[in-house]
């Protein structure tokens, strides 16, 4: 298999997010599938900020330790990153910067200088090196930074990377395949156009990483997308702005982190009691409390799976790349208005800001679900106790209707009641309605599998861990199985996905193990754990060393 | 009748009333009811375009007593709740009837925010100066010295002037009536509900069981006389909504003490969502920016 793998680094502030994407470009312009993992602490300048980029000829989603071509911007970025240095590593450094470098050395600060550009121009001047170093063509560096970089730069841009490109060698060939040129897109951007897709008329936000980004491409393309996007007060606030929205007719999602979904727990209980639909996209990160703000984790499963007081149906997914991310947004979507429950989209901090080659024309969306809305006939009853449990939706401002949504024990119509007979009626139905939502996802891939069944091995996983298990699973022939549903749990589709499973492993990006334990609430055996806990996803090679202790 | 067909007495809906005798919640059940109907068939709104949303405690029962379009939330939270329906529908009149533990406790962020951002929706507190429902606790305009079961002392704190803060905040209605006053009380519900943008009456509520201010009210109260407040200007409305502070004794203005027209926080959305013909043409579109 032909792959490549660049990383470069340098101090927040200096860019490194965008020059990776602009790494990406690259390659994906050449007809590679490309994966970019980026790393930053919380701060606005200085400390060390890197992206690792991977381009592959064939689908991939995660990183590999070793690299091709190391850019630094800093000694940092040489020296944290040692174990990526092989002895067919090309270093680039700026040798302004940089003291003891190795490699090539740009002078970047006489660069910029002398070609009259601003400082931020370095990025081309890097971009211009790799493309040398990679045998990529200067017709093809200058699409990529056409494409980038908005027309008032673009001269300034241009005259740096070709100095970056003349200062160094052609060391490999990246040769062009012919497959499509694909867009690089981040888990936040296609959660908010699967959201679109899926009927979003609202989205209601108040900014936290990993999730702020989806709110600010949302807000940026808030008019081609038709789209409302409000950024209220509080997480209380967007919740119950959302649910209003709801309550009268439009729909709504809102997206947070841990720390904002407690604020929205409130919300979440009034949403499952009141039956109004809202869709919740939570993108984990280290916690407790502010935790490691800019890193990843798998920490809240039990938390979405259990937040809120009182008993009621949820709808909880959680997608493992970009492909699902857009089918399962749009279906939670659906789903929440179908079934009126809340609805989780459970990202984390790798998926959300990470970017991927994204194939829109290869997803395969699952059929469209509308809400029952009332007929019409006779006297509304919001709550009408249908078998279904699911009561057919009228908004306020329609003739002869009076719509009451209580979040109060409440009758058929939607009066407060405390009568145990009617409390005992509006629990069952309520509980009906999580029964018919398990039944329709019996149709969905809420399972899936990749590998041989007879693999006598198999590696179990969830979210933004798929990619990496899928690859290292290529090592030991082992055979990867991933929840993508998690509440309703689909036992039935489970139990039957882990049919000679063999010897299991379970990887999640955290401390105690959270599928494991929801694995054996539902009375299956998880196998043995492999965790990572420090706010960093596993590289391909360091799960797959993991592992081999394991399978040993 | 109004213009959907409907009497007013026909607004009172079959559930059955539990608040203690003598409060003051049923003249602002009454005069809600009153202000609905007459406006249905003053200004031609249908029955069906009024939202009611409600808060915890006593006073969020009243959603439930009228036979009226009803969100009933959570302690504190309407405020968003009715912003979010607002944004939906613009058609809608959009009210919210709250307490004044739930809107000045648990839910003051949320009360400065809508009056901020003039958001189009009318806020009735129903200030009875003390928590109804669990049963007598101070709340955040109870006088100094207030005797509850949580302060058995008598609180040290003094109270907020709601006026004074929703003024300062943004408010472009400002209001305050007495349940003593119920045709007085009507008027200032219809002129909040039709103002545009954000609107607030601060109606002191008789609590016959745990505060009961009947005879203090009756004494100090009075309505305001048409040139006594330009309610068109800032300083005017601040020096009459200052010569009653909630503590000291005073006389009590009653009636509008600001009105003015600002733009409506919903209405800024309008271009944006104005064509929704196919997202997902539109989603495509922006895809296609990215190769
Ligand atoms: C989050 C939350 N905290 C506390 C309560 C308990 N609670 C119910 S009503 C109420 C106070 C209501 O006081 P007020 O708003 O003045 O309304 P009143 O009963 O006087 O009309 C409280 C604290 C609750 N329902 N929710
Ligand atoms: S406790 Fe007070 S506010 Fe509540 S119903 Fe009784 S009198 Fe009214």
């Amino acid at each position: 298999m032909t792959e490549y793998s660049v990383l470069i680094g340098g101090k927040a502030g200096e860019g490194i997010n965008t020059a990776g994407l602009s790494i990406a470009g690259l390659f994906s312009r050449l007809g590679y599938r490309t994966y970019m993992y980026f790393d930053y602490p919380s701060l606005i300048r200085g400390g060390h900020n890197f992206a690792i980029i991977r381009a592959s000829e064939k689908a991939i989603g995660a990183h590999r330790t070793p690299v091709d071509v190391l850019l630094a911007f800093d000694q940092n970025s040489i020296e944290n990153h040692r174990e990526s240095i092989h002895g067919g590593t090309t270093v680039v450094h700026d040798a302004s910067q940089v003291m003891r470098g190795e490699g090539y050395g740009l002078p970047l600060d006489a660069i910029v200088k002398e070609e009259k550009a601003p400082p931020i121009t370095k990025n081309s001047a890097m971009l211009g090196a790799l493309a040398r170093v990679a045998g990529i063509g200067p017709d093809v560096l200058e699409d990529v930074l056409r494409e980038s970089v908005p027309a008032k730069h673009l001269e300034a841009n241009l005259r740096v990377a070709r100095r970056g490109y003349d200062a160094v060698e052609g060391v490999f060939t990246v040769e062009p395949l012919d497959g499509p040129a694909l867009p690089v897109l981040t888990g936040n951007e296609v959660t908010g156009l699967g959201l679109v897709h899926g009927g979003l008329d609202s989205y209601v936000a108040y900014p936290m990483t990993p999730t702020s980004n989806l709110l600010h491409f949302l807000a940026e393309r808030a008019e081609d997308l038709s789209l409302r996007v409000i950024h209220p007060e509080n997480e209380i606030s967007v919740i119950m702005m959302a649910l209003g929205l709801a309550y009268a007719g439009e729909r709504a999602a809102v997206g947070t982190a841990g720390g904002g979904f407690c604020l929205m727990t409130e919300g979440l209980s009034l949403a499952g009691m009141s039956e109004i639909p809202v869709t919740i996209v939570v993108g984990q990160r280290p916690g407790p409390s502010t935790g490691i703000p800019t890193y990843t984790a798998q920490t809240d499963l039990h938390f979405v799976l259990n937040a809120g007081q009182g008993e009621f149906p949820r709808f909880v997914v959680a997608p493992g790349d970009l492909a699902e991310t857009y089918s399962w947004s749009a279906t939670a979507l659906a789903l929440s208005w179908k079934y009126q429950v809340p609805s989780i989209i459970l990202t984390d901090k790798t998926l959300a800001e990470g970017a991927c080659s994204f194939d829109l024309g290869a997803v395969t969306m699952h059929p469209d679900r509308e809400p029952e809305l009332w007929g019409g006939t006779g006297e509304y009853r919001r709550y009408a106790r249908i078998k279904s449990g699911v009561s057919p939706l009228a908004f306020p401002g329609r003739a002869g209707t009076i719509v009451k949504a209580n979040s109060y024990a409440h009758d058929e119509a939607g009066f407060t009641t405390e009568a145990a007979g009617e409390v005992t009626a509006l629990q069952e139905k309520m509980l009906r309605k999580g029964e018919s939502l398990k039944e329709e996802l019996s149709t969905y891939p809420t399972v899936r599998t990749y590998g041989a069944r007879d693999a006598g091995r198999t590696i179990v996983c969830w979210g933004s861990e798929k990619w990496a298990c899928i690859e290292a699973a290529e090592e030991f022939d082992a055979r990867v199985v991933q929840p993508l549903v998690l509440a309703p749990f689909p036992a039935r589709a489970w139990k039957e996905a882990m049919i000679g499973a063999g010897n299991v492993v379970c990887v999640e990006n955290n401390a105690t193990g959270q599928l494991a334990r929801l694995l054996r609430q539902q009375g299956f055996d998880p196998g043995r754990s492999v965790l990572k806990y420090d706010g960093r996803p596993f590289a391909v090679d360091e799960l797959a060393a993991r592992l081999k202790e394991v399978f040993a | 009748m109004t213009p959907a067909g409907r009497p007013a007495g026909d607004l009172i809906s079959p559930a059955e009333n539990t608040w203690c005798p003598g409060c003051g919640n049923f003249s602002i059940e009454h005069m809600m009811k009153s202000a609905i109907a007459e406006l249905s068939e003053e200004e031609r709104i249908p029955i069906e375009n009024f939202v009611l949303l409600g808060g915890i405690g006593c006073h969020g029962k009243l959603v439930d007593y009228l036979n009226v379009n009803s969100f009933y939330g959570i302690h504190g939270r309407s405020v968003p709740a009715a912003t979010g329906i607002r944004l939906a529908n613009p058609d809608l009149k959009v009210i919210c009837h709250v307490g004044d533990g739930d809107i000045y406790a648990e839910g003051l962020d949320h009360l400065l925010f809508a009056a901020k951002r003039n958001s189009d929706i009318t806020v009735i507190v129903h200030d009875n100066r003390v928590y109804g429902l669990t049963t007598g606790q101070y709340t955040p305009t109870s006088p100094a010295g207030f005797r509850g079961r949580s302060t058995p002392g008598g609180i040290t704190e003094h109270p907020l002037n709601p006026l004074e803060v929703m003024l300062a905040a943004g408010a472009t209605h400002i209001a305050r009536g007495y349940t003593r006053k119920v045709q007085h009380l009507k008027g200032l519900f219809k002129e909040a509900i039709m103002h545009r943008g954000f609107s607030f009456v601060d109606v002191l509520q008789i609590c016959a069981t745990y505060f009961n201010l009947t005879d203090y009210y009756n004494e100090h109260a009075y309505e305001m006389k048409e040139d006594e407040v330009d309610t068109g200007r800032f300083e005017s409305a601040l020096g009459k909504i200052r010569e009653w502070d909630y503590d000291r004794e005073a006389p009590i203005p009653l009636g509008t003490f600001y009105s003015v027209g600002k733009p409506i926080y919903e209405e800024e959305f309008r271009a944006l969502t104005a064509d929704r013909s196919d997202r997902r043409a539109l989603v495509r579109n922006v895809i296609e920016e990215w190769r």
